[in-house]
């Protein structure tokens, strides 16, 4: 099968910036993909030089085979919802979402039709005269991705789409765009530096680090068998072990990965530790502990006794929690 | 624990008791702030022009020469004379011709200004717009009588590239010709749009700064080519600067009264008619009646304008 979108060898350089170097990505036809990572890591170059506002330096892209060098935005099936929603202030909703239309020159009985139909699918009907100005950032989130489905588009390109909602809006949104998404079957593209979304949300998710795709995988991999120091650091805030641990641990002589949910705390058995401080998240307890002058943290369930501040206390886990990874990076 | 108190004591003194006066009644410092300007603005702005309005309800006495109290409106009657209504017309399709040359002219600089120039650059843009501005007017009006004139620059320039039967054929034409472009039609619109130029750039920038380039990658994104997204998306959210912009040059032109007399035939504008009337022919009832043409035309634009959705965006 064609790949969606393919990045070959792919870089964009600003000056002596490297924004993007040297990215090699498939990304499969129907599929939910997150590019994760920090900021400035190259992901929101990436969707933007899917989207053609920027051209590669090196490199090619090409969308369902076909070659996009040089091809204007306009000239790409590919639609986009901004971070910044960029909902045009002179224009009602209705609108809004026709704009693509109308650009086609779609008639406007038409155009209403399928515009009102699209706010219905995005559960925001009967909200097409007003103004961008007087909608919520939740209800323009909405606009935003009404105007760009309208099109049906190869793909649809979100940059942080969430970043600029509360914490319970963003949780309803990830549900529903997850659900759209599967009902649709169009490829999405989602940008984000929150490792929860990514990974509760996409099918395959590809970590960014300093303009280059460290790992990609599905959540399930990316989170438990992390290849470098950096994901296992930046996916869920992993314990990272340096060799001499890890081999003092029963593995290799390798820097390996530990998920803190992984470990049990004991009186008996396993190694050594000392208590150096706990944090109340919720639904976990995080317990940071000392061994062998390494920081190892423990995630406790909610209920379960916590130690006392420099308690000497037991941790074990199971040989398979333990993840070797690359040494580089 | 320290010894130092929760609540500090107050600072005494005059100033003092101030600040506290005004932190609890806020209301009372702007009331103070905003009574001088009200004041000026109101009584003696707004005042004398009004009081110059109502003198165009009176008239003039034909034989005496002096203005007769009564409300009439015989003065407007007068206006609507062939030869006052010629300068009317003239004057208005002047400022309209000269409104939509500087849109033209000022819409490229302005928008390279919002959204290319940075730093050092914006700093140049700002100097290179302003600088004019800060020369005297009349110094600048008189410089172009030298550039226009038939021994000056442009004809040197058009002689050099062998045009100079272009220039004459264009001086040839009726309304816009004459002997040279010093004294025609053609150079009064030439120097009105380079000194109001100003005013358009800057409001136009200042609108188009406001766009954020989202919006133009959004519309390029739903596959429209830069010509649509100029046509939909930039034209309409610049429209308040360009409205803004053209609210000076059209009223400045349609006041001015030394550029056409200085540069020009001897084609007469609303600026001299007042200038006239209200001088030499002693008419102040006219001359009153003539202000308030540029006045009701300026009402009638913005409401133009709003009805074509000018200000929506904002």
């Amino acid at each position: 099968m064609t790949p969606a979108v393919s990045f070959q060898n792919v870089s964009r350089h600003f000056g002596s910036v490297r924004a993007v170097d040297g990215v090699n990505l498939d990304i499969e036809e129907g599929e939910f993909f997150a590019m994760l990572g920090p900021s400035g890591s190259g992901k929101t170059t990436c969707l933007r030089l899917i989207a053609g506002f920027e051209q590669p330096t090196g490199g090619h892209i090409k969308i369902f085979g076909e070659t996009a060098d040089g091809v204007p935005p306009y000239r790409r099936n590919v639609n986009t919802v901004f971070q910044d929603y960029a909902l045009f202030p002179h224009l009602n909703v209705i609108d809004n979402v026709a704009y693509g239309l109308m650009i086609k020159g779609v008639d406007r009985a038409t155009r209403t039709r399928r515009a009102e139909e699209t706010l219905e699918l995005v559960r925001l009907p009967g909200y097409g005269a007003r103004r961008p100005g007087q909608l919520s950032g939740g209800q323009r989130q909405r606009v935003a991705l009404a105007r760009a489905l309208v099109n049906e588009p190869k793909v649809l390109l979100l940059d942080e789409p969430l970043g600029a909602l509360d914490l319970k809006l963003r949780e309803n949104m990830q549900e529903e765009l997850k659900s759209l998404q599967q009902t649709l079957g169009i490829t999405f593209v989602f940008v984000t530096h929150d490792q929860g979304e990514a990974l509760s949300m996409a099918d395959r998710v590809a970590v960014f680090n300093e303009g280059r795709i460290i790992q990609v995988g599905e959540p399930e991999d990316i989170y438990r068998r992390p290849r470098a120091r950096f994901v296992a650091d930046f996916v869920g805030s992993s314990n990272v072990l340096p060799p001499d641990l890890a081999q003092a641990f029963g593995g290799p002589r390798r820097w390996a990965s530990l998920r803190p949910e992984d470990i049990r705390i004991g009186k008996t058995g396993g190694h050594a530790a000392t208590v150096t401080g706990a944090s109340f998240l919720g639904a976990a307890t995080r317990v940071a502990c000392d061994v062998n002058g390494a920081r190892v943290n423990v995630l406790l369930p909610s209920g379960s006794a916590v130690p006392s501040l420099g308690a000497p206390i037991r941790i074990s886990f199971d040989a398979a929690a333990l993840h070797p990874m690359d040494d580089a990076a | 624990m320290n010894g130092a108190p929760a609540i500090l004591a107050g600072r005494g003194g005059l100033f003092g008791a101030l600040s506290d006066t005004f932190w609890r009644h806020p209301r009372l410092l702007l009331f103070l702030m905003l009574t001088p300007p009200l004041l000026w603005l109101g009584i003696i702005y707004l005042g004398s022009l009004f009081a110059l309005l109502a003198q165009s309800f009176f008239s003039i006495d034909e034989f005496s020469g002096m203005v007769r109290r009564e409300f009439t409106l015989k003065t407007y009657g007068e206006l609507l004379s062939p030869s006052n209504l010629d300068i009317i017309i003239r004057t208005v399709v002047m400022a309209a011709l000269v409104t939509a040359a500087c849109i033209v002219i000022a819409f490229p600089v302005a928008y390279f200004a919002a959204r290319y120039a940075r730093g050092r650059w914006k700093a140049v843009f700002y100097l290179g717009v302003m600088l004019p501005l800060w020369s005297s007017y009349l110094v600048k009006v008189y410089a172009w009588k030298l550039i226009l004139a038939k021994e000056g620059i442009v004809g040197w320039a058009l002689g050099k590239l062998h045009l100079t039967w272009l220039l004459d054929a264009w001086l040839a034409l009726p309304v816009v010709g004459g002997p040279s472009l010093s004294v025609s039609t053609t150079g009064t619109f030439i120097v009105f749009v380079y000194v109001w130029l100003p005013f358009m750039i800057l409001p136009m920038q200042a609108a188009l700064e406001r766009v954020p380039g989202s919006m133009l990658e959004a519309s390029a994104d739903l596959g429209a080519s830069p010509r649509q997204t100029f046509r939909t998306v930039l034209v309409p959210l610049a429209l308040p600067g360009i409205v803004a912009g053209s609210i000076f040059t059209f009223s400045l032109t349609l006041g001015d009264y030394i550029i056409p007399q200085i540069i020009g035939n001897s084609a007469r504008y609303i600026g001299m008619a007042v200038y006239a009337q209200q001088g030499t022919a002693g008419n102040i009832p006219l001359a009153a009646a003539f202000t308030v043409v540029p006045i009701a035309i300026m009402g009638l634009y913005l409401w133009m304008a709003k009805r074509a959705g000018a200000f929506d965006a904002l």
